[in-house]
């Protein structure tokens, strides 16, 4: 369920904008953390609130690499395979990524966890390999490093859920 | 050397606004406000040789000065920080560190076009730099350097941040505005141009971070000065360039246009991995051709790239040793474009992808001769796209067959990957 304030604030922030459309990423990231991903209940949400058919809403969401138009983990693993990682072992790093969680590119964990996404360009190419995980950016990253982050992840997962 | 956008030594903090004030941040703001007309800021951009750091390399007084003067109704100014060109991380570096030269270009440009309303587009993911731009925005217009009636001049301007969700072609120009208008970002057609018809339909104006960046400086110190910074008379300033790939060091660094490729290689970067050649790089960002150890003399700035048969592009300089497959090097690139293509226009929603199928069966041993000549007129054909995109994604493709035929061919009559293996 979307909360009325919610989409309030965000009708809000749609009033003060040049035009209602200008607001269309705005909105459907707010209503993306709320909901986890933008599921259908958000796609028809966000189309009342910009005041655009739901078709509409589909055409940007579909087009943009972090809104999520599939139920994704509670994280997504954006892994950097361009250029300049590709340089220096990303490839290793996706496999051990795929090994680690047992996914595939794509895919989610079976614990719910994780989703895993190959990624264009992150623009930390001096530091790669690289990949994000939420707004956080992890560089040089070796087999162990990733291992050392999943499971600092994996703890904060854990403690946020037993917390709640 | 001087530098105007990076230092050497960078301490980790953003530089405050304090700072920034007390190494004359502002003055060229204040100077233009109170004794220059917007013409008069115009022609000291376009005398100091500026040109622009988004890749084209379009000289930017001459760009503002398309946008006509007598039109009604509103016109804009968009900074474009999308910078998802893979190797390219100047912009992130440059914002990391300093925010305030962006925001006083930002009004100086919009000063000079007569713009009350401007966005800065910002990729996803850059959290820092978008935040530093936030703090800086809200603390200019404190005092008074934004918003209504600038220092009492009458002008004024407001700045919107724009973050993006995440997709390569937003940073073309044209996308962008799509992207800003809250459309599908599949790039529009010109003619109209954005000077004429752009954001809103309204004049519009598209400038990247480090261009923008550029110009208290000019303003402050003046064009001979900026034009003298530059290593070779034939080109004007300083630019960031970023290193990756096999380099000992992987670092953004402010040199002077027309510095050798070797200059940069052996100095900044800190020369090749211990033990290992120089084989190729790709001079300025993943759409721009190879360079081998040929180009080693070749001045980094744009015209001397350019007739060496690259482009500057992003200045994002990546380095590969003797152990890369330039046949795999190539397919990655090209593998990146295929995913990003927008899907509007045909020669590349369809052409990418087979361009990528065929350099995968090169690298695993599949290719057969006729496959080159293949790759060849494809590198013809993509240039019948709507956008730049597609023939940039062929710029690699053409540096591979124009300087590593051999190997491909290898990988043809041996049936696998001779570098690998
Ligand atoms: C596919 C594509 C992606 C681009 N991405 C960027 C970008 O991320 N940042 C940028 O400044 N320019 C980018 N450009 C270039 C812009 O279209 C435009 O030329 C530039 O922002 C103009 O600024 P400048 O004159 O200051 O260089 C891109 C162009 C294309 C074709
Ligand atoms: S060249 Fe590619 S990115 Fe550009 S309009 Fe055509 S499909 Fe879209
Ligand atoms: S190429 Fe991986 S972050 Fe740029």
């Amino acid at each position: 369920m979307i909360p009325e304030s919610l989409k309030n604030e965000l009708k809000a922030r749609v009033a003060a904008a040049l035009t209602n459309r200008e607001a269309a990423v705005d909105v459907m990231k707010e209503l993306q953390s709320h909901c986890g991903w933008l599921s259908d209940e958000a796609v028809v949400a966000a189309a009342e609130i910009l005041g655009l058919s739901t078709l509409q809403v589909e055409e940007l969401a579909t087009f943009y690499e972090l809104i999520y138009r599939r139920p994704v983990g509670k994280r997504v693993i954006h892994v950097c395979d361009s250029i300049s990682c590709w340089s220096c072992g990303c490839d290793a790093i996706l496999a051990y990524l795929r090994q680690n969680l047992g996914v595939e590119p794509g895919g989610t964990s079976a614990d719910g966890c994780f989703t895993l996404v190959p990624c264009a360009c992150l623009g930390n190419c001096g530091e790669g390999p690289t990949m994000m995980i939420g707004d956080t950016l992890y560089g040089r990253l070796t087999e162990e490093r990733v291992a050392e982050i999943l499971e600092a992840e994996r703890k904060a997962l854990a403690s946020s859920n037993s917390s709640n | 050397m001087e530098r105007i956008l990076l230092p050497e030594i960078r301490p980790a903090a953003p530089v405050s606004f304090a700072d920034y004030c007390a190494a004359e941040g502002f003055a060229a703001l204040k100077r233009a406000l109170r004794e220059l007309s917007p013409l008069e800021v115009q022609q000291i951009v376009i005398d100091s040789g500026l040109r622009g750091r988004g890749g084209a390399g379009f000289p930017t007084g001459k760009k503002w000065s398309f946008v006509p003067r007598d039109l009604p109704g509103p016109r804009y100014l968009i900074c474009n920080s999308d910078e998802m060109e893979p190797g390219t991380y100047k912009d992130r570096v440059l914002l990391e560190h300093n925010p305030w030269l962006l925001v006083e270009g930002l009004i100086l440009a919009a000063y000079v076009l007569s713009v009350n309303h401007a966005f800065i587009f910002i990729r996803r993911g850059y959290e820092t730099p978008a935040e530093n731009l936030r703090r800086a925005l809200a603390e200019a217009e404190r005092a008074g350097f934004l918003g209504e009636n600038i220092l009492g001049s009458g002008f004024s301007l407001k700045i919107d941040l724009h973050v993006s969700a995440g997709r390569y072609i937003c940073g073309e120009e044209t996308a962008l505005m799509n992207a800003l208008e809250g459309k599908r970002a599949n790039p529009r057609s010109k003619p109209p141009f954005p000077a004429i018809k752009g954001l809103w339909g309204g004049p519009t104006v598209v400038n990247n971070v480090e261009t923008l960046s550029n110009i208290p400086a000019i303003i402050r110190k003046g064009p001979e000065w900026f034009r003298g910074l530059a290593a070779i008379p034939e080109a004007a300033g300083n630019k960031l360039f970023c290193f990756s790939g096999q380099v000992r060091k992987r670092i953004c660094v402010e040199l002077p246009l027309g510095t050798t490729l070797g200059e940069m290689l052996e100095g900044p970067a800190g020369g090749m991995e211990p033990g290992r050649t120089f084989k190729a790089c790709i001079p300025g960002g993943a759409s721009t051709s190879f360079f081998t150890p040929r180009h080693l003399s070749v001045p980094m700035e744009f015209d001397s790239v350019a007739k060496a048969g690259s482009r500057l592009g992003t200045g994002a300089v990546i380095f590969f040793d003797e152990r890369t497959c330039m046949v795999a090097a190539t397919l990655n690139l090209v593998s990146f474009y295929a995913r990003e293509s927008c899907g509007w226009c045909t020669p590349c929603r369809e052409g990418l992808p087979f361009v990528r199928e065929v350099l995968t069966r090169i690298e695993q041993g599949r290719g057969e001769p006729e496959d080159i000549e293949i790759l060849r007129e494809h590198v013809k054909f993509l240039s019948f796209s709507f956008c730049p995109l597609a023939p940039g994604a062929m710029g690699p493709v053409d540096g591979l067959l124009r300087h590593f035929e051999e190997e491909i061919r290898e990988h043809i009559v041996k049936r696998r990957c001779p570098v690998r293996n």
